[in-house]
């Protein structure tokens, strides 16, 4: 007995694990499993293609460039950085209805949002409403931190300091008279922004926790006198500033403005001629940036994107040549002595 | 008495003190007092105080010095400090990218995962030591005036042992003596050099007349010896006694640690070297750390790596600076001032930026790639260590993995040098022919016998019982020394198969089979003959002298056979009792006589009754009484309890079962049960067969002790020789002779026995004149015919020779002998000298042929792994002719073969004939080829070469040619090597054709060859540990080579191959992502991917996958891979990893990254979408990709495949929806707070996640599938060949065998011609195979070409293959 229990000691386990003998799967890239295959797939991409590209066709989309980089643009007076307080008029037309719920955009390019050092300059702590932020901004913060007389900046950081502060005003021209559109702005940032990521000091006034610092260098207005119509609409959950803090992922971006969802305009903007009144402030030209507004109405899929539905229908086109291609090599390297 | 013999050696100890005060450096000698001189309390007085204690310590690391020890060790490690430099570079602030406190985490985590194994490791050594050091052995105590019992670790040097039988040695110690009658200990150092003969070790000198047992308080004496070192054989000192007189002491006198003592009862010993600085401790090095070809190859791209590192940053760097200078003065409101507040110029930022790049792009040098192939290597030796098919049964032993990390190289061998005894034989020899004066006894029955063993033995290999298995001493560990199996206290297990051997002759085995030898009837009528005369003659005082001579000679040459040797006869596991009379052994006899006539109930019941006492009761009879002799045969415990088990078996078939296994019995004396029970421990196995042999003819050898052999001759019973001198075996002499007073003529005869060339020579040459002298030239010259006849059939041959010196010749001789015996310089010199003089003029009676037999399975590993494109040579110390045979045994060379000879005298000759036999050889083939297609007759041919001639041609100037000519061979045979001319071949093969070697050896021999070659493969047979110790791995059997290198090298080596490639791939995907973001971000080193993701990505999401696939992946079954060789050419050939794949993968990598970067980047262009939101989906995309990837490159999927990957995606999007929903303010400056719960509703994110792998992944599955299944590599079709029904699959491969001869004509062919010769043979074969054979060769044109060449063939060699 005890010679077998030595035998068993150094005697390997036979199973199948330590032989490496596990039942396995092993695909092979035969022809008779490829060729069906890729058809399947190019038949299933070219359905979904067909179905985005119709979605995305139903999509209208407008944009306006108001940077005032010509001459005949309406705003080039405006985009002289040493005229204040602009307002410039720029008027368009609207051939059909403009299905709503209309989304209005701003739209910036050559514009760095995703800049590394742009980025990484602000202060969480500070923006969640940590009064100790307040009078001592972190250091990413950085050079927006204090101001020259060393008071603490609130909101610090370039982000905030560089937030876009264009106003707009749409009116439709009804027989000569124009008939201001009404904007929606409520709801345009993420709700978790709007109720977690960001937060007011519980101070009443708001304005009391804000002793002691001051506003960004570029804004005119501190922040908690953002929003002069909506008292609930200040600090840092003001909508259009949470809209700014989320950062662009590319250079050429557009940002949520407003929804045009009230009224008349629920529906969309029926045809029609049309003004936008814009308060020029934000300087765009020392980078070669554009400044423009974006209508759009959107669908399941988000905002018009063509690029989508066209890939889906090239794959899958694609996949049915593929098989055709190796169908043909098949027929003619494979099958023929298959009497 | 203690306190009298204080005295003496405390003022001796005080001088050695003063002595060591003094001098403390140039102390060459280690003195050994005798602890128990000296108090425990007084142990600062103790002169032995400072040497080692034996407790052991092979840990590394204490708890205390772990941490910044193996920091310190990991540190060497350059992949390390690099790692550890970029996560610091991440505390500068201007040039960090991540929270510096993340960047830490993978090299933190790189760095614990190796500690955490190097703990695990350190604690399974403190374990084994602890194992170890908690031994228990007896110690004489001072105190209680007796041995006691004590831990190994409380050995201290100068402690007086007790040995018993079977213990093992704690320590290194000096015997003083012993229960053996002859002052003799036995031991076995399998542990230390894996021979499992007995070694005898003496008693020193002075003590060897001790009467009374040994007193350690009456010991006074100072022992000086060398200081502590690593050569076991060789130790020196002296021992100084109070009288003053001095003893020399030689390694005789020494038990080393590790060493088990056998066969006797009791020894007592003096510790001299204990713990750390034993022999055996000193010896006792680690594993090897070999770097692979694959490894050295990775290297070379991770360099190329670190480039394309450096370049993407200077690439970023240039266009950050330019992004700058493009803005000149207008500093746009997106821009960050430095902290300062003022302007970084553009050049200042671009240098930042490349710092921060290094940072970001870090992950292209894979970071995990090291400790993965680490994991990977371990897992890989796991499973060789775990193959059932590499574990041998009959040694218990399976195959040692030595070397951690070459395990890959094993798929890439091209060239194998083996040595010849011992790797491809089993150097287990075996009694095949002999002749006796000038006639030759063929053994027949015998050859007819070993053949039907040989059936017997292949038929039954599935079903081995363990009956016939050797008697089996405690298996053999690696570290031994460190592993002990508690030897002492398991009751000795061997007992019952001597029996059984015995018993049951339908139990075939190796055993038997070199034990067991049926006697030539002709030569045994004429022993028997002979002997009865003699016996008549002695009976009636006649002089001997008047026997015929050819009957004289015979008689002669077996007393020759027996005594002529060193062999110790020993009964197993029992103390050695030797009757010194013949009456108790009579007496013995008729004992075993009666057991063997009655009933094995008879013997249990006695043995119960009578014979229940235990060893040591027995030690206290009154010695060398008969009853002792006779009662230890079966007096251990499982004796009796196997003849009990026995009884129980055997009673019921009653007394004719009983007799019936036991082999005829000639003179129905009970000889064979007292033989069985007489084994014969010879140094070299050729003495031992030599023995066994002589016992067939009924003159066995009895007894040995250092003055008297004891044979038992037929009819004359026992005679007593006295031994006068035994001339040990030498490799120069190549002879032995013992020198002994002949019982019957009482002539002092001497006996030699060698190599026939040295033998033939030292024949005194007949005189020609008289006839007699004539008949002795003819009984030379046929003898030399015999011999040569011999070397033909590759038997070992061997002269026997004797010669009678007279009284005055004696005397003459004697006296000069005992001159060099007692010289004390140059000893070994003048010993040497007096065995030459003695060793002349010899008469020849004859010579006998030994057979080495091969072991199982070499012919068939040699030709498998020949046609695995394995170049194998063969590097032998042995004679051409034996090696040649051999060779054409085990198929090395091929009759068909024209074999080259080199014998060359000078090195001008060897040049010129080797190039002209070239010539010459190959000029015949072309002639006789001519009808044929010739590019299909490579003419073959097979080299032989002996070690005079490779002296010349490893010479510089001869080298290239002799590589040349060597090249063009098949095989190659060198003999009559030296070791260090074995490691030159190997060393210039490896260097000059920049090949992979593997060298494969069992003896010490063979150690150099080992270490100089690229892998070491160690036999753990006959010959000892060396080998194995000098090896990388070590194996059982030679046919267990052919798995290792063709199934497990082969696997090893794809997967390893693959995963690199896979990682640097992977690597190089994600990482091209971020840079082509570069673009978008004005170069500034922004990360779309957040930094958990991007540090996370290679450590967590996308590991355990490889680690799978690269641990289990099977790209062919095992089965196939040995079936069909020529798959082993995948590795030789590296066509996993070749250089331009790594440039193929990261030309895929940097176009899937394209596409996983540009498929979002449009689908999201000109949206509102934010940096994270739109980062996380290609993340997600490249994590699919990626998985997908390695779907492609998985060739076997088993349920860890799929769990590791469904494991992988669970783990990515459990953390991304955990870590965006487990803090809003947190994780600056990337924040992506519930981003990944947002995407999950977005549909966007679904679509993108269906087309971009697919995208991603199109060109490399289509090139996948074309290349499958149009132009499918060796490997593909093996692995389509998996795929087949197991019936079809046996029918190809027993056809592509009979085929594989027309093959072997390609030098490296395709598998397509594999795939197209089966095709056209396959009329026979069933629709099915016919159909998939054909889908698998296409091109008309190849199959006409080859239609043409088969018929060509076929007239050859009348193979009837008929093609449609």
């Amino acid at each position: 007995m005890v010679k077998q229990e030595q035998e068993i000691a150094s005697r390997p386990d036979n199973t199948a694990f330590t032989q490496q003998r596990l039942p396995a799967w092993q695909p092979m890239l035969s022809a008779g499993i490829v060729i069906p295959g890729f058809v399947l797939i190019g038949l299933a991409f070219i359905g979904i293609g067909v179905a985005l590209f119709v979605t995305s066709q139903s999509i209208t989309v407008m944009e306006l460039d108001y940077t005032g980089v010509e001459r005949t643009s309406p705003c080039f007076r405006c985009s002289d950085p040493n005229v204040k307080n602009c307002v410039c008029q720029l008027d368009f037309s609207i051939a059909s209805l403009f299905k709503g719920p209309v989304f209005f955009y701003y739209g910036l390019t050559n514009y760095f949002q995703n800049y590394r050092r742009y980025g990484v300059s602000k202060d969480d702590d500070q923006l969640s409403g940590d009064l100790d932020s307040f009078t001592s901004p972190s250091d990413t913060c950085s050079p927006y931190e204090y101001d020259s007389n060393n008071k603490p900046i609130v909101p610090c950081g370039s982000v905030a300091n560089s937030m876009f502060n264009d106003t707009f005003k749409l009116y439709q021209i009804v027989n000569g008279t124009k008939k201001q559109v009404p904007f929606d702005g409520k709801g345009i940032a993420w709700w978790t922004d709007y109720n977690v990521k960001y937060r007011n000091p519980s101070v009443t006034p708001l304005r009391d926790a804000f002793n002691g610092t001051v506003k960004p260098l570029f804004w005119p207005r501190p922040a908690y006198e953002l929003d002069p119509s909506d008292p609930a609409n200040n600090g840092f959950i003001n909508q259009d500033f949470l809209v700014w803090m989320r950062r662009a992922a590319l250079p050429d971006f557009r940002k949520l403005y407003r929804r045009i969802t009230e009224g008349d305009y629920a529906q969309g903007l029926p045809a029609g001629n049309y003004s936008l009144e814009i308060a020029y402030n934000y300087p765009v030209l020392s980078f070669d940036g554009r400044k423009k507004v974006v209508l759009s109405n959107v669908s399941w899929m988000g905002g018009k994107n063509e690029f989508l539905g066209i890939a889906y229908l090239v794959i899958g086109s694609l996949c049915i040549v593929m098989s055709i291609i190796m169908l043909i090599v098949y027929a003619k390297f494979k099958f023929p002595e298959e009497e | 008495m203690a306190r009298e013999s204080e005295d003496p050696a405390m003022t001796k100890a005080s001088k050695v003190k003063r002595q060591r005060k003094k001098k403390p450096k140039e102390n060459k000698t280690r003195t050994v007092h005798a602890n128990i001189l000296y108090d425990n309390a007084k142990g600062e007085e103790n002169p032995n105080r400072h040497y080692a204690n034996n407790e052991i310590k092979t840990t590394k690391y204490t708890l205390l010095s772990f941490l910044p020890k193996n920091l310190f060790e990991q540190f060497h490690r350059f992949a390390n400090v690099y790692f550890v430099f970029i996560a610091l570079l991440n505390f500068v602030p201007v040039v960090n990218a991540f929270q510096p406190e993340l960047a830490l985490a993978p090299v933190v985590f790189i760095l614990s995962v190796t500690a955490i194994k190097d703990l695990w490791e350190d604690y399974r050594r403190h374990r084994s030591d602890q194992e170890i050091n908690h031994m228990d052995c007896l110690v004489y105590s001072r105190a209680e005036r007796r041995y006691v019992e004590k831990y190994w670790k409380e050995l201290r040097v100068g402690d007086f042992i007790r040995l018993r039988c079977n213990e093992i040695l704690p320590a290194d110690v000096l015997l003083l003596s012993s229960s053996d009658p002859d002052r003799l200990c036995h031991i076995e150092t399998a542990t230390l050099d894996g021979e499992t003969n007995l070694k005898q070790r003496q008693v020193v000198r002075s003590f060897y007349d001790l009467d009374c047992d040994f007193n350690p308080l009456k010991y006074n004496s100072i022992i000086e010896c060398e200081k502590p070192n690593n050569d076991l054989n060789r130790f020196r000192g002296y021992i100084i006694h109070r009288s003053g007189r001095r003893d020399a002491l030689y390694k005789e006198n020494l038990l080393l640690r590790g060493c088990t003592i056998r066969n006797t009862e009791e020894a007592v010993g003096i510790v001299i070297y204990a713990g750390h600085e034993t022999k055996a401790m000193l010896n006792n090095n680690g594993p090897r750390y070999k770097r692979s070809k694959l490894e050295r190859q990775m290297n070379v791209d991770v360099f190329w790596c670190v480039i394309i590192l450096l370049v993407m940053c200077l690439f970023a760097a240039v266009g950050h600076g330019l992004w700058m200078f493009q803005y000149g003065d207008k500093r746009p409101v997106f821009d960050v001032l430095s902290p300062e507040g003022t302007d970084l110029s553009p050049i200042m930022s671009a240098i930042y930026l490349f710092l921060t790049m290094i940072i970001v792009f870090q992950v292209l040098i894979p970071i995990s790639l090291f400790v993965s192939i680490e994991i990977v290597k371990i897992c890989q030796v796991y499973f060789i260590h775990q193959d059932m098919e590499l574990y041998d049964e009959e040694t218990d032993s399976h195959l040692q993995c030595r070397a951690l990390n070459i395990t890959e190289d094993l798929g890439q061998m091209q060239y194998i040098f083996s040595d010849k005894t011992g790797t491809l034989t089993e150097n287990k020899m075996v009694f095949r022919r002999c002749t006796v004066a000038g006639v030759e006894y063929s053994h027949d029955a015998n050859a007819r016998r070993l053949a039907m063993y040989q059936e017997m033995d292949s038929e039954e290999e599935e079903c081995t019982s363990h009956g016939g298995t050797l008697p089996r001493r405690d298996s053999v560990t690696t570290h031994g020394l460190q592993q002990p199996h508690g030897q002492c206290s398991s009751p000795p297990t061997s007992v019952l198969i001597p029996l059984c051997c015995v018993l049951s002759t339908d139990n075939p085995s190796s055993v038997l089979q070199e034990k067991d030898i049926t006697p030539d009837p002709q030569l045994l009528d004429k022993v028997n003959d002979c002997s009865s005369q003699m016996d008549f003659m002695r009976f009636h005082s006649q002089p001997t002298s008047q026997l015929p001579s050819d009957l004289a000679d015979i008689i002669d040459f077996f007393i020759a056979l027996t005594i002529c040797n060193t062999v110790v006869v020993s009964s197993p596991n029992q103390p050695r009792q030797k009757p010194r009379t013949q009456g108790p052994l009579l007496w013995c006899n008729l004992f075993m006589f009666f057991l063997f006539c009655t009933t094995w109930g008879v013997v249990s019941i006695f043995s119960r009754k009578e014979f229940n006492f235990s060893p040591v009761h027995l030690a206290t009879f009154p010695t060398k009484t008969a009853s002792k002799g006779c009662s230890s045969l079966l007096s251990s415990p499982s004796a009796e309890s196997t003849l009990t088990k026995l009884d129980e078996e055997q009673t019921p078939r009653g007394l004719e079962h009983a007799f019936s296994p036991v082999p005829p019995c000639y003179d129905g004396k009970g000889w064979n049960l007292e033989e069985g029970e007489l084994r014969y421990e010879a140094e070299s196995p050729d003495e031992a067969a030599l023995v066994y042999a002589a016992r067939a003819y009924k003159c066995s050898l009895v007894g040995r002790l250092p003055d008297q052999v004891t044979v038992e001759l037929p009819h004359l019973g026992k005679l007593s020789f006295e031994l006068l001198h035994t001339l040990g075996f030498d490799s120069t002499r190549k002879r032995m002779s013992v020198v002994v007073r002949h019982p019957l003529t009482d002539q002092i005869t001497v006996y030699t026995k060698g190599a026939d060339s040295v033998i033939m020579d030292l024949i005194r040459p007949p005189d020609t004149g008289s006839s007699k002298g004539k008949r002795q030239k003819k009984i030379v010259n046929r003898t030399q015919n015999y011999l040569n006849l011999y070397a033909a059939d590759g038997l070992r041959t061997l002269c026997i020779a004797k010669k009678i010196l007279s009284k005055e010749q004696y005397a003459c001789w004697l006296q000069r002998h005992l001159e060099a015996e007692t010289a004390i310089q140059g000893r070994e010199e003048l010993l040497f000298e007096s065995a030459l003089r003695l060793e002349t003029n010899l008469h020849l009676l004859g010579a006998t042929g030994i057979e080495d037999r091969l072991q199982d399975g070499v012919p068939e590993t040699i030709a498998s792994l020949r046609k695995a494109g394995l170049q194998i040579w063969v590097l032998t110390g042995d004679k051409q002719e034996t090696a040649v045979n051999i060779a054409y045994a085990c198929k090395l060379l091929d009759p068909e073969e024209e074999i080259l000879t080199l014998n060359a005298d000078s090195q001008v000759s060897i040049g010129r004939d080797s190039t002209e036999q070239i010539y010459s050889s190959s000029s015949p083939s072309s002639h006789s080829s001519s009808h044929t297609a010739a590019p299909f007759t490579v003419h073959r041919l097979g080299l032989v070469i002996d070690g005079r001639t490779l002296a010349y041609a490893l010479d510089k100037s001869l080298e290239d040619k002799f590589l040349a000519v060597a090249r063009s061979c098949r095989s190659v045979l060198c003999c009559r090597s030296t070791p260090l001319q074995k490691s030159m071949v190997v060393k210039l093969v490896r260097n000059k054709l920049k090949v992979m070697t593997l060298a494969i050896g069992d003896g010490a021999n063979d150690v150099s060859m080992i270490q100089v070659a690229d892998v070491g493969v160690g036999i753990s047979g006959q010959e000892g540990m060396q080998a194995v110790m000098a090896s990388d791995f070590a194996l059982p059997r030679f046919r267990y080579l052919q798995k290792l290198l063709l199934v497990h090298g082969h696997w090893c080596y794809s997967r390893l191959a693959n995963m690199i490639l896979y990682f640097f791939y992977k690597n190089a995907m994600f990482v091209a992502l971020i840079f082509w973001y570069q673009f978008y971000c004005g170069f500034s080193g922004s990360a779309m991917i957040d930094q958990w993701y991007l540090i996370f990505f290679n450590l967590m999401f996308s590991a355990f996958p490889q680690l799978i696939t690269g641990t289990l992946d099977k790209d062919v079954s095992a089965e196939t891979l040995q079936q069909l060789p020529q798959l082993y050419v995948n590795g030789q050939n590296s066509e996993e990893y070749k250089p331009y794949m790594f440039w193929m993968n990261m030309i895929d990598a940097f176009y899937q990254s394209l596409v996983c970067f540009f498929i979002p980047y449009f689908a999201y262009a000109d949206s509102d979408v934010d940096l994270f939101t739109w980062g996380t989906p290609i993340t997600t995309l490249a994590l699919f990709t990626i998985l997908v990837h390695l779907g492609i490159e998985t060739k076997t999927w088993t349920w860890m495949n799929w769990l590791s990957i469904a494991f992988s995606i669970a783990l990515f999007f459990t953390v991304a929806l955990c870590y965006n929903a487990s803090c809003p303010t947190c994780y600056t400056p990337s924040n992506p707070y519930w981003t990944m719960q947002r995407l999950l509703q977005d549909p966007l994110f679904y679509l993108l996640c269906v087309i971009t792998p697919l995208v991603a992944l199109l060109p490399r599955y289509f090139y996948r599938a074309c290349q499958g299944t149009l132009f499918p590599s060796p490997v593909q079709v093996g692995r389509q060949l998996d795929k087949l029904p197991a019936e079809t699959r046996r029918n190809i491969l027993s056809l592509s065998r009979v085929k594989m001869h027309l093959i072997e004509t390609f030098h490296c062919w395709p598998i397509r011609e594999l795939v197209l010769v089966l095709c056209s043979s396959f009329s026979c074969a069933c629709k099915r195979i016919k159909t998939w054979i054909r889908r698998h060769c296409g091109l008309e044109s190849a199959l006409i070409f080859l239609r043409r060449f088969l018929c060509s063939k076929a007239q050859q060699k009348h193979v009837s293959v008929s093609l449609n």
